[in-house]
């Protein structure tokens, strides 16, 4: 049985983005804590803190999950990959990233890392999705910048959809009324 | 926020945490997937002593075909029963529900069981579970016993779970119909329901003149579940057992919404839900 008493601070080891890590933590440490301020992992966002925003989205064995509901110590010996993991080495922005450079699907950047975490593991399951599915798993992240219309083209286009046509059309009608 | 200091322990068996809860008791609190507890640990609306973690627990991580029941272990999550091969054909007013718990980020490591112990009133896995008729299978060093859910769910947050008990499992009965519908309104998809209804029409409870037997369960409005079976003889039947109902369960006031629009809700939404239960396919 493991057992971490509360003033403890136990050796918490894992898998991130593939490469071993370790640091001490209480056993009420966070994981969005622990990756930020004992790994210097920076790019997971913290937001609410209660599971609301969506900002702290990392994968555990490639799973989107909240890092604010996670403890770190529950993450041990599991894979955690993080935003950090998605550009290569030189920088080059992968497919995701880039069309949400590409389609305004992003503003301040607050909660991107977040989103791009639950659409890397959503189209991993599901490579088409229709613009109905890709709104149901946006509805788990908060984004105060964009409406989310761009962000909903940048995936639809990350994943070779094309935009809801009804959808659109109703947008053109309501703009063109005074 | 950041929850208060907790020891934690992560048991390699059932035995070892029943003896951890033997042990603490209602100082102890059981972490499964924590997407209620970790959000109220942080809020500091709880402040255990210890926690004791079964997500790991292999021996709890099944979904199995018990007889005329399907029995969802306490380790498993979410997603994993909503994308159950089986679910459809064996619960498909499940089937219809479990897109609506939380969002898609969440079921990832919410658990089936963990709804149940919870017990919010507006959550949609405790309403099915008590639509169906369903049970909950607990386990102590004292023993084993089995409690309805109509037993099990007592009020707000509150259940019959003793505190050296643990939740091992869920039954919920095997369908015998289709004809199923299951709405909620929330603010947002995955939000906490403010009214949530669940129909499920009943084949085998025919009666003389052709009516159908139609059970309802509503979340969202009284502290728990409330189920009932409603006649459908004619026009304006489920109407008329929906105004019943709005009255007889008053609803609360909270920050999502207050008891009137509650009870408003359920007089649109119910017969509605009734009537698309009834126009499913046999």
């Amino acid at each position: 049985m493991r057992r971490v008493n509360k003033d403890e601070r136990a050796r918490i080891a894992f898998i991130l983005n593939g490469r071993a890590v370790a640091g001490d933590a209480e056993p009420r440490l966070l994981l969005t804590d622990f990756l930020r301020h004992v790994i210097g992992a920076t790019g997971t966002h913290v937001g609410c803190e209660h599971g609301v925003c969506g900002c702290c989205t990392v994968l555990i064995d490639g799973a989107a999950v909240r890092g604010c509901l996670t403890l770190a110590v529950q993450a041990e010996g599991r894979s955690v990959t993080t935003v950090e993991s998605l550009a290569s080495a030189d920088g080059t922005l992968n497919a995701l990233q880039n069309a949400f450079r590409q389609h305004h699907g992003l503003q301040c950047g607050f909660c991107t890392p977040g989103i791009l975490m639950s659409f890397t593991d959503y189209l991993a399951r599901n490579p088409h999705p229709t613009e109905d599915e890709i709104r149901e798993v946006l509805s788990g992240h908060l984004c105060r910048c964009t409406g989310y219309a761009g962000i909903v083209a940048a995936v639809l286009a990350a994943s070779g959809g094309a935009p809801d046509t009804s959808r659109a059309s109703i947008n053109e009608e309501s703009r063109s009324q005074p | 926020m950041k929850p208060r200091r907790f020891d934690y322990a992560r048991p390699d068996s059932v035995a070892e945490a029943l003896a951890l809860l033997a042990e603490h008791g209602d100082a102890a609190r059981v972490l499964a997937g924590g997407q209620s507890l970790m959000a109220m640990l942080n809020l500091r609306l709880l402040e255990p002593a210890i926690l004791v973690d079964i997500a790991r627990l292999e021996e709890l991580d099944t979904i199995r075909i018990a007889g005329d029941m399907v029995e969802v272990g306490a380790a498993v999550i979410q997603n994993r029963l909503k994308d159950w091969p089986e679910l459809t054909a064996r619960l498909p007013l499940l089937a219809r529900a479990l897109p609506f718990v939380g969002h898609f980020q969440t079921r990832n490591r919410g658990t089936v069981c963990g709804s149940v112990a919870h017990a919010d009133p507006s959550s949609e896995i405790p309403l099915t579970l008590a639509t169906l008729g369903g049970e909950v299978v607990l386990r102590s060093r004292r023993g084993l016993r089995t409690v309805a859910a109509a037993d099990f769910q007592r009020g707000m947050l509150t259940t019959a779970r003793e505190p050296d008990e643990l939740i091992t499992a869920v039954r919920f009965p095997v369908q015998t119909g289709n004809r199923v519908a299951f709405r909620e309104v929330a603010r947002r998809h995955g939000d906490f329901a403010i009214v949530a209804i669940a129909a499920s029409v009943e084949n085998a409870v025919a009666t003389a003149r052709g009516a159908a037997v139609v059970r309802v369960g509503i979340g969202g409005v009284a502290d728990r579940p409330a189920v009932r079976r409603i006649v459908i003889d004619g026009a304006g039947a489920a109407k008329s057992a929906f105004e019943a109902l709005a009255w007889e369960l008053e609803g609360y006031d909270d920050i999502h919404a207050s008891a009137r629009l509650r009870r408003d809700l359920l007089r649109r939404v119910g017969p509605a839900v009734v009537e698309e239960a009834l126009q499913c396919a046999a």
